[in-house]
């Protein structure tokens, strides 16, 4: 008995693909021949070119293969691959921008330098971003430490309690996570520094930052929460465990993975922000390690200054300290990844 | 028979390790048949006769009030920041009035720091801004979604979905400085172009040939800030069209696009609002990235090509590092605004997703 091989007839064949590849070729001359021979010029009349050759080209093929409604057809996939081209574009420009302006400031000693004896000015081997990096991880780390608790345990009252409120508290959970990240700033500022004597720190910047962190990992943490299976809370009070030791000792367990990448994502979220920091850390030329009292410095504030400074060498600190803040991030996002894939243990 | 007592005795020995809750950790009772059990041993290990009832154990009420009390934080929150923010902009409120939101003017220089302000020009730049982004990221949006649910094939399918994650995690400062460095020159030479052919049209006219910093640079990099948020909610409508509506459509014949026009659009019609209402509320909020980009000047601005323009959250950075005592709680008052305005916005918004996402279930 022979095996039949599955046949797959919506799927293009290679007869199916010449022509169109032709046409894509054909574009691409054409838009050339255009170019070269009317007064139109630029990336934008390539651009233009292409799709219309590219889109029409295809049209008329369907349109001679099987008429008027697979041409309109032909014509909406042709929008849909240029608008996601479109979207995808800025991103690619983005990293590459950040990697390649970003890559000729970085030496060893721009990590390990601090800035009290350089400025923005100064030429690119002088000064560096470690007191930078410092308060972002004290930053990272104060935040967590006081968003946590509220988020994760917010998360389990919306899925282990689910309460007469539950629904309210969802909404508000939502309303928070739009809150502009300068409100944020602007009302530590306004609630603890603006009639006292207290001055810009570490622990301001990490308050503002913690607002922001809570409904980011509330909603990961509850959506984590909620794909662990029924069965194992229900198996948990069967056996005679209280609610209490239900969640804490399955629940929680079995969402390990789910609830780290909350986190992680949380700190993501924050790691970069730049508008609260303005109001509320201060200033720092050096590591200050007291978290609780004086200014600190931090990538994105140190990034602003750059910007701010607006000369060439500060410019090329402002890419390189940014190349440094997306190493971090994009590192988070990995390891959220990784962590995201196993989401619950069943077993 | 007696197979199946040794597992259920097995079961309990081991519940009795994981959970030390009392009545478990007693050894179990009717093992007559177990020889190795002696009779005395088994009249002791008989239990009191418990109680039934479903009052909580104390470490259940605890463990309910924490997470009662605590899930109120959100609450507590929200409220502490606006009652912050409007208590300290009392002051500006009360002094200018309705001026305060109808005023064109910014007058930090008068002598006792009391204005008057106002933000007209701030709010009505903040909404062109944001128009230009919706304009420009939700057609956008809309076609990345529609391709990655129903033309990408499945391996692209899954890395771009990851990317798009990953630009909604980038620091708003990249974009900021992104959009000064690189996308500013191009913008300008775009807005020359649209300006050529296209200045019959009020919006688009200028007075004079100013095109650098202008709202609409400032709206394009909006538009790339919101286009990941906007993609990830239409996408998650668009994949819970019901299936069958889909291949209903197949089989009365329709391409592909035909389906998609007369299925997974109108299905998924208020999914994009809600998501396009939810990038407005990033849109209205951004500060770092329009700081960045925007030469923000104290005029109301209709003509986006021109090279100037407004924000509230921009502006409230922009003054407040010279800011007199009054001027500093006039801006406090800006951010009560902004984060009304906010607020409402993303309330609205999460309410039209939440109906959108309940009808498809």
């Amino acid at each position: 008995m022979t095996q039949l091989a599955p046949r797959k007839p919506w799927k293009a064949s290679r007869a199916d693909l010449i022509p169109v590849i032709g046409a894509l070729i054909l574009a691409v001359v054409a838009s050339f021949a255009v170019v070269a021979f009317t007064p139109m010029k630029g990336k934008i009349a390539y651009a233009l070119l292409f799709f219309i050759f590219g889109a029409g080209f295809q049209m008329a093929l369907k349109y001679r293969d099987y008429g008027r409604r697979a041409a309109i057809d032909s014509l909406a996939g042709s929008v849909a691959i240029s608008g996601a081209v479109l979207a995808f574009t800025p991103v690619l420009s983005l990293l590459l921008t950040a990697i390649v302006k970003g890559f000729k400031g970085l030496s060893f000693g721009f990590f390990v330098h601090d800035m009290s004896v350089a400025n923005y000015q100064s030429p690119l081997n002088q000064g560096g971003v470690f007191p930078a990096i410092v308060g972002t991880l004290y930053l990272i780390i104060l935040a967590t430490a006081m968003s946590l608790p509220l988020a994760i345990l917010t998360a389990l009252y919306l899925t282990e309690i689910k309460g007469k409120a539950a629904g309210f508290i969802q909404f508000l959970v939502q309303a928070m996570s739009g809150i502009p990240s300068i409100v944020a700033g602007v009302f530590i500022y306004s609630a603890l520094l603006l009639t006292t004597s207290l001055r810009g720190s570490t622990i301001m910047g990490a308050l503002a930052l913690a607002i922001l962190m809570i409904p980011t990992v509330t909603r990961t943490a509850q959506e984590v929460l909620l794909l662990v299976p029924q069965d194992l809370r229900e198996a948990g009070q069967a056996l005679g465990a209280t609610q209490w030791k239900t969640v804490a000792t399955i629940v929680v367990p079995a969402a390990r993975n789910g609830l780290i990448t909350a986190v992680i994502l949380g700190i993501a979220r924050i790691a970069g922000e730049t508008a609260p920091l303005l109001f509320t850390i201060g200033v720092s030329n050096r590591v200050n390690w007291n978290p609780f009292v004086g200014g600190q410095a931090s990538l994105p504030i140190y990034i602003w200054g750059g910007l701010g400074d607006g000369s060439q060498t500060g410019i090329d600190r402002a890419w390189s300290a940014i190349l440094v803040l997306l190493i971090i991030v994009l590192t988070l996002f990995v390891i959220a990844r990784v962590f995201g894939t196993r989401k619950v243990k069943t077993k | 028979m007696a197979k199946g007592r040794a597992f259920v005795r097995r079961a309990y020995l081991h519940v009795s390790f994981t959970f030390c809750s009392p009545f478990t950790r007693l050894p179990v009772a009717d093992s007559g048949e177990d020889p190795q059990v002696s009779s005395t041993l088994i009249e002791r290990a008989i239990p009191e006769k418990r109680e039934l009832t479903t009052k909580p154990r104390p470490s259940d009420v605890a463990f309910r009030a924490t997470l009662n009390v605590m899930s109120y934080s959100s609450l507590l929150i929200l409220t502490i920041i606006g009652g912050f923010l409007a208590f300290r902009g009392f002051g500006a409120f009360k002094h200018n009035g309705l001026g305060f939101i109808t005023n064109v003017d910014w007058n930090s220089s008068s002598g006792d720091g009391n204005g008057p302000y106002g933000m007209a020009a701030m709010l009505t730049g903040t909404l062109m801004i944001s128009a230009v982004a919706l304009l420009i990221g939700v057609p956008i949006s809309v076609l990345t979604a529609l391709f990655l649910t129903y033309y990408a094939p499945e391996g692209l399918k899954k890395s771009l979905v990851t990317v798009v994650d990953l630009m909604a995690s980038f620091p708003s400062i990249l974009y900021g400085l992104w959009g000064f460095i690189v996308l500013a020159p191009m913008a300008t030479y775009w807005a020359k172009l649209v300006y050529k052919y296209l200045h019959w049209i009020p919006v688009f006219n200028v007075p004079g040939p100013a095109f650098e910093r202008s709202p609409f640079l400032a709206g394009i990099v909006l538009a790339i800030m919101i286009i990941p948020i906007v993609t990830s909610v239409s996408r998650e409508i668009f994949a819970q069209t019901p299936l069958e509506r889909i291949q209903a459509a197949y089989a009365l014949g329709a391409t592909k696009w035909g389906m998609i026009r007369a299925v997974v659009l109108p299905f998924g019609a208020s999914g994009v609002v809600g998501g396009a209402m939810l990038g407005l509320g990033r849109a209205l909020g951004e500060t770092v990235a329009v700081y960045s980009v925007l030469n923000i000047v104290f005029k109301i601005n209709w003509q986006v090509l021109y090279g100037f323009g407004g924000n509230v959250a921009s502006m409230i950075v922009l003054k407040f590092g010279e800011a007199s005592f009054n001027e500093k709680k006039a801006l406090l008052a800006a951010g009560f605004v902004l984060f009304v305005m906010t607020l409402l916005v993303n309330m609205i918004a999460n309410t039209v997703v939440q109906r959108a996402v309940k009808s498809g279930k």
